[in-house]
């Protein structure tokens, strides 16, 4: 059984590649060979949402512009994720390296790490890798310079378009789109911005080729993705896995003998309840996840469940749009309400009815997807809500 | 806006627009009303109320029809069922955020939460109300505004009213999740930060979040008092704006209906701050060229460029922001505060009214007058010279308290004394008119001759382009104006803050110089007062300029110098302009205030 889950073995290793003759490598080739590499390769952003890298790229390359910038997003806020904090610790100069190729590729001379406030920690000795880094583009003939940002705590600054707004001194509200980065990103500049990992896995195709990395993986999800695994489980912790395995697989590899629900994606994921654990592909044929995943036995409650999430939505909501800010209010209150018998039953399918809404209305990827664990958890653990 | 054209379907209706246009305006071209909340035409486009919401077909979200810009082959649908749920759930959510008791509201019915509740036919209570169990502040420490946080519904439009039209950013977005709200600096109470009491917020304010603190029951218990002689000046914006509240279309000119009303709803004396507009352009214009005189005569240091000082939210700003540029503010004071001295001694006299009985009360277009009736320096006639400030807005809730069908007014004159007045004075209503009115003046005390401009129409300084600058070559001068003979006199104009701001730091750096300059700290000047009748948009102050101009056109005297009262006046009263009696009552001071 094992065997149908494939541990891999591409970003933590240090001995792989030397990521200073990596840039070198890709500083001798033109750069629409890399994007249509990275394209071919099928690589999809590493945050959750998925986009294609090479795409992005190939977008923010056509902008005409003079400046440009390379931005990498390491707020990563999404509850159950913890991968990013670990690459950034134990290989950081993929990271940049990546960075480095990106900005070759479009021709932007800045680049932004925007790191979340909780990984203050590691601020100081990230700068001096950033410091040698630069000085080594300096000496490769790369004119590209990295900046560290630091964020202030909100979890909506991991919205690109908030993150943006954080970096340039102002309140991360995300903005409206189109425009999109590619186009009017950073201080209104076209700019590519993407995941940490994903700024790994771009340095490493262009170091092994596309071929390696599309071995792995299915049609829709090439290539592996760093988990972060948590909840009830025997070995949590962070796992790098070939895509397209199915939470069955997933379980019987991580569960504790008893798990009933597979929250994947994070808070704003899905939760997967033990019925469909056998039909459910994890990858974007099925549930995407930035990493997080997070297991419950059937000691936990799901009230409770939803319940924390929802109460982290309200106080993460940037605020700004109503469907996000009153709405998960209102979600929250709601299930509330129908524990303590002050709404009958019927009132849940009144607030999926406002979720929907959220999904199609909200101005953000936080507002819309708090339907996510929303209708999933209320959909198949409806008698917990209630009673 | 590119010309380049997009082809797009809206409810299956093909339409053209050029490239850029939001889904919105392609929607009005097609006579589609999409509603909106954060929209505010003057303002930059937030996106964030999310009523405007519409469907793009084969699209997985809904699209903000005030954010997205049409594009090619788009196909919008405005009123789906998807559309018209999503909609419905977003006013629900707001008004189950909102203390909707309206009947205590005093916005109740001029509300467009109200308007689209009633229009969507919403269930206000199908959501749980989080209003109530919420510890509201409603903030009445200013004199001229209050702020209602219950009320809010976040949409944003004081914020960027405040910093895009204004520059002043009294009021940010502070929080977040559900605790965010619109607040001050460390959240000090409104009295205490850098507001100018503009009231443009309450213009833009959608419910009833920001409106004016009202002195209503005060003026009728004023009234109803014998013993009490109410002496009421009204402003040259207010009877032009007037008529808006009760039923005319924007432009609409009211003055003799308005003054007939006054006298009905039972005022002693109604009188005009249009009097002490001409007395200002004489003070203010003799003290201009005594500046020059010290400056090129004398060689004086004296501070030029001179500003106007008629707008109180105008010399608070200065305060704030630029207190080195103090002394460059004329030391007139404003025409209602000059009316207001005068009301209780000149005016006392010439009556025989004991000034301790007279309750002194203004209409104007302005919230910020408020403040500057309560300022402490406005006491020079042993009382507070201005009692009770009420809006145009409040003016036309009087009238309507009173049950006076105002369209049937016949039209009446203004009483005397200090009811006279020229078309000089009207224009001080409009971005640019103090200016025009001054110049008017002045040219004519230095050359003996009118100012060299078609039927008095100074067009220059005219118009709502956000900073003006006009030459005018004195040329001919009278004898004892000879030192002027050829001087190219350099004016600007301003309006609204945040271009106030601008000009003032192009100033600062010496980038820029002038001998005069005209600020009104409203957009379109007083006309677009923050006490003017809601809503206000381009369009409309484009118009009421348009009636103010008219007024001016029609008035028999257009020169402040020609008023026979001015000359009453300074005969019987204060002497000449700029006189010890006048520095007494006509002027006044500023104080350096902190900047935030």
């Amino acid at each position: 059984m094992e065997n149908k889950l494939k541990k891999v073995d591409l970003i933590f290793c240090k001995t792989c590649q030397d990521d200073i003759e990596v840039v070198k490598k890709a500083l001798k080739r033109n750069p629409d060979d890399i994007i249509n590499e990275i394209i071919d390769s099928g690589l999809k952003g590493r945050g959750g949402a998925g986009f294609p890298t090479g795409l992005k790229w190939k977008f923010a390359k056509a902008q005409p512009s003079d400046i440009k910038y390379v931005v990498c997003n390491a707020d990563e806020g999404e509850p159950g994720t913890f991968k990013d904090r670990e690459i950034l610790d134990q290989v950081p100069t993929k990271v940049l390296a990546g960075m480095a190729i990106c900005a070759y590729c479009i021709g932007a001379k800045e680049g932004f790490i925007y790191l979340r406030a909780e990984y203050n920690f590691m601020l100081n000795k990230l700068n001096q890798i950033v410091e040698e880094f630069n000085s080594k583009m300096k000496e490769v003939g790369l004119n590209f310079e990295i900046q560290i940002r630091s964020g202030a705590g909100a979890y909506v600054c991991g919205e690109e378009s908030a993150l943006f707004e954080s970096i340039e001194g102002k309140r991360g509200e995300p903005r409206n789109k189109p425009p999109f980065p590619t186009v009017v990103g950073l201080f209104g500049k076209p700019t590519v911005i993407n995941n940490v990992e994903t700024f790994v896995y771009t340095a490493m195709i262009n170091h092994l080729g596309a071929q390696r990395f599309k071995e792995l993986g299915t049609q829709d999800s090439r290539g592996s993705k760093v988990f972060s695994v948590s909840g009830d489980t025997p070995k949590a912790g962070i796992y790098e896995l070939e895509l397209g395995m199915t939470v069955e697989d997933f379980v019987k590899e991580f569960g504790d003998g008893d798990t009933k629900a597979v929250q994947v994606g994070g808070a704003s994921g899905h939760c997967v309840p033990r019925k469909k654990f056998e039909n459910t592909i994890i990858g974007f044929e099925g549930i995407p996840t930035g990493g997080s995943m997070m297991l419950f036995n059937s000691s936990r409650s799901m009230y409770n469940v939803l319940k924390d999430y929802l109460e982290f939505f309200t106080e993460e909501s940037c605020g700004q749009c109503t469907p996000c800010r009153v709405g998960c209010q209102q979600l929250l209150k709601g299930i509330e309400a129908v524990k303590r018998g002050e709404r009958p039953a019927s009132y849940l399918e009144e607030l999926k009815k406002l979720a929907q809404t959220m999904r199609i209305a909200a101005k953000c990827g936080l507002g819309q997807s708090v339907a996510n664990p929303f209708i999933s958890i209320v959909d198949n653990f409806k008698e917990e809500i209630i009673y | 806006m590119s010309n380049y054209m997009v082809n797009l379907k809206i409810n299956n209706i093909p339409v053209s627009v050029p490239e850029g246009t939001t889904i919105l305006e392609a929607a009005k071209k097609l006579n589609f009303r999409i509603p909106t909340l954060c929209y505010h035409e003057d303002l930059s486009v937030a996106g964030n109320c999310r009523v405007c919401v519409v469907e793009q077909v084969g699209a997985r979200l809904l699209q903000a029809a005030c954010a997205i810009p049409a594009s090619e082959g788009m196909e919008i649908l405005t009123n789906s069922n998807k559309v018209r749920q999503a909609r419905k759930h977003i006013i629900e959510l707001l008004l189950s955020e909102h203390r909707a008791d309206c009947t205590e509201c005093y916005k109740n019915g001029n509300c467009e939460l109200q308007d689209l509740a009633h229009e969507y036919g919403v269930n206000q209570h199908l959501f749980i109300d989080l209003a109530r169990k919420r510890n509201y502040t409603i903030d009445r420490s200013s004199p001229s505004i209050i702020k209602d946080d219950s009320r809010c519904i976040r949409c944003q439009r004081c914020v960027r009213t405040c910093d895009e039209l204004q520059g002043v950013s009294a009021l940010a977005v502070a929080y977040k999740g559900e605790h965010q709200k619109i607040s001050t600096f460390f959240e000090h109470p409104m009295f205490e930060v850098v507001c100018t009491n503009c009231g443009q917020c309450i213009n833009r304010c959608p419910t009833g979040a920001l409106i004016e603190k009202t002195y209503i029951d005060e003026v009728w218990d004023a009234i109803n008092d014998p013993n009490k002689h109410v002496v009421v000046q009204t402003a040259p914006a207010v009877r032009i704006g007037l008529g808006e509240v009760l039923g005319y279309e924007p432009g609409e000119r009211v003055t003799g209906k308005m003054v007939t009303a006054l006298k009905l709803l039972g005022f002693d004396s109604v009188l005009d701050t249009d009097f002490t507009a001409d007395l200002t352009i004489m003070e203010e214009g003799t003290e201009l060229l005594t500046r020059l005189k010290k400056a090129l005569v004398d060689k004086e240091k004296v501070a030029l460029p001179m500003m106007t000082s008629c707008s109180p939210g105008w010399i608070k700003f200065q305060e704030h922001l630029f207190p080195n540029l103090l002394e460059n503010l004329s030391t007139c004071k404003s025409p209602q505060q000059m009316f207001g001295a005068l009301a209780k001694t000149y005016y006392a006299q010439k009556r025989g009214i004991d000034p301790k009985n007279i309750v002194s009360v203004s209409i104007m277009p302005c919230t910020a007058k408020k403040f500057e009736a309560n300022r402490p320096e406005m006491r020079s006639s042993g009382y507070q010279d201005v009692d009770y400030v009420l809006t145009t807005r409040e003016l036309g809730l009087m009238i309507k308290q009173a049950g006076i069908d105002f369209m049937k007014l016949p039209d009446s004159p203004y009483d005397n004394i200090m009811g006279e007045s020229t078309g000089a004075a009207v224009i001080f209503g409009a971005t640019g008119g103090v200016m025009e009115a001054a110049l008017r003046t002045a040219y004519e005390i230095v050359t003996g001759r009118e100012v060299p401009f078609r039927n008095l129409n100074i067009t220059p300084v005219r118009g709502f382009e956000g900073i003006r600058e006009a030459t005018v070559k004195i040329e001919g001068c009278l004898p004892e104006w000879s030192f002027l003979e050829g001087v190219e006199l350099k004016v600007a104009v301003a309006h609204g803050l945040a271009n106030a701001k601008k000009l003032m730091q192009a100033v600062n750096d010496g980038i820029l110089s002038y001998h005069f300059i005209e600020v009104m700290a409203c957009p379109g000047g007083c006309l677009g007062g923050g006490g003017q009748p809601i809503p206000t948009n381009l369009e409309i102050r484009k118009k009421r300029a348009e009636a103010i101009y008219a007024e001016d056109e029609g008035m028999p005297l257009r020169k402040s110098h020609e008023n026979p009262e001015i000359h009453l006046i300074y005969q019987d009263f204060l002497g000449k302009p700029l006189s010890h009696k006048s520095h007494e009552l006509l002027h006044t001071h500023y104080i350096p205030r902190k900047r935030y």
